[in-house]
This record gives structure tokens, C-alpha cells and sequence, in this order.
């Protein structure tokens, strides 16, 4: 058993945006048969939490001089583009 | 549980006229108060919220939206109130604040812990990514239309 990837889920409040991402995300991710661990941020504690994480997805502006890849997206919220977005995460988490 | 539960006639203001988000969010967050879901000092954070982290959403066609809110402890039940406005309003892009979004529609979240309100934030979503009937919304001429357009899809 592969270890599961770790996600980290950042918005403004850590609370409306990143809910809906967080979801969206683990039923998009689990059809696909891809198992990771999922945590939600504000935007503000994402330089101190990006180390433990492999992946950084966010609806809002985070620092990105932490070395790990970050997705600013909207999809899951407009719906425009998710199935790209989703690709797009995907082949981070593979990378 | 569907949205309707969360949005009440009394937290929606059809054909608002306003000129600014801060406009907007004060009109909203007054219903909120109104129907006793926030605390008198929600207002106020959620402005100053907005100014750091907007929340204007483009959606890819004719509509646009806003989904302003702030933390937990200005808020005291889980709800939401809702605005179509009659002129557009300018937001700031939640991904990209230096960018202009002009909004049709906004909803006032008043959240309490995140898996609290899950569904009512992932209907909210399902709103945003349903063109007709924010189309649907925007045309509606009473609070009852909108909760009964909402209500629908939950179905």
C-alpha cells in the first residue's frame, strides 16, 4: 500500500471555500481510485503547515516559497475548468 | 438539507440597489441580524474581510457572484442571505484580488464550524455552477420564487 498523499486545503477563512474544495476534491480523487489526507488552512498558516503536506490547493493568494507545488483555483466553486484542474492535481500528486 | 433551509424570505433583498461591495454586504449582513444568525459585530468583519480576502467569483458568462463572509465567532447560527442586484457591483476576484469581478448576485455566509453547513456551502456551489437558474434567480420578483427555484433542485 502506497502511503496516502498529503493535501493541504487553503482559503481565507479555513472554513466556506475550503470546505467545498476539500469535498469536491476527496470525491474526485477517490473515483479515480487515488487515496489521500486531506487538511483545511487559512491562507495565512499555509507557510507553516507546506512541509508536511505534498501538495498545496487554494482558492485564495498563499506564499509559494515553501518548495511545494500550489493550485490557486476556483473551480470547485464555479465549476469552470475542474476536470482540468483535477488532471492538473493528479499529475502532481503522481510527480 | 437543502439551502432553503438555511435561507429564509426574511434574509432576501430581490433587485437591491447598491453601489459598492461594502454597500452590499452592509444591506445583507443587517438581514442577518435581522433574523438573528450573527452578531452585531459580523458587519464590520465581514467588511473588513472583503478589503483583505475578496470573494468575487467569475462564473464564466453573464452572471457573476460574490460570497462574502468571515470568522465563526461573529456568528451564531449557521445561515445565509441573498441579493440580485439591479446594476452590477464591483467585487475583487477571490484568486486573483487585483482583478474586477462585476456581480449580479451575492450570498452572505454566516458560518459556524466547517462541517456544519457542508451542504449548505456545496448547494451553494451547485447554485454557482447552474446558469439557468441563476438566470432563474435574477428574474425572480418575490423571496417565495427563489426559495421555490431553490428548492427544486435540492429535490
Amino acid at each position: 500500500m502506497l502511503k496516502p498523499k498529503r493535501i493541504l486545503v487553503a482559503c481565507g477563512t479555513a472554513i466556506a471555500t475550503s470546505t467545498v474544495v476539500a469535498k469536491a476534491l476527496e470525491e474526485e480523487l477517490e473515483k479515480r481510485g487515488i487515496q489521500v489526507f486531506i487538511r483545511q488552512c487559512k491562507a495565512s498558516e499555509v507557510p507553516s503547515l507546506a512541509q508536511d503536506f505534498d501538495l498545496i490547493v487554494t482558492t485564495t493568494p498563499v506564499a509559494t516559497d515553501h518548495g511545494k507545488p500550489v493550485i490557486q483555483t476556483l473551480a470547485f466553486l464555479t465549476g469552470i475548468g475542474k476536470q482540468t484542474v483535477v488532471e492538473q492535481i493528479v499529475e502532481k500528486l503522481k510527480a | 438539507m437543502p439551502l432553503s433551509t438555511y435561507l429564509k424570505e426574511e434574509t432576501i433583498i430581490l433587485g437591491l440597489e447598491a453601489e459598492t461591495s461594502a454597500d452590499v454586504i452592509t444591506q445583507l449582513g443587517k438581514k442577518l441580524e435581522e433574523a438573528g444568525l450573527v452578531k452585531d459585530s459580523f458587519v464590520q468583519a465581514a467588511l473588513t474581510r472583503e478589503k483583505t480576502l475578496p470573494t468575487g467569483l467569475p462564473l464564466g458568462g453573464e452572471i457573476n457572484a460574490a460570497i462574502p463572509h468571515t470568522d465563526i465567532e461573529h456568528v451564531l447560527k449557521s445561515g445565509v442571505a441573498m441579493a440580485t442586484l439591479v446594476k452590477p457591483v464591483t467585487f475583487q476576484n477571490m484568486v486573483l484580488p487585483t482583478e474586477a469581478v462585476e456581480v449580479r448576485i451575492a450570498f452572505l455566509l454566516a458560518l459556524e464550524e466547517p462541517h456544519a453547513q457542508i451542504e449548505m456551502l456545496q448547494e451553494i456551489a451547485g447554485v454557482l455552477q447552474d446558469p439557468d437558474l441563476l438566470e432563474t434567480l435574477m428574474k425572480s420578483s418575490s423571496p417565495s420564487e427563489v426559495l421555490e427555484a431553490l428548492g427544486k433542485t435540492s429535490a
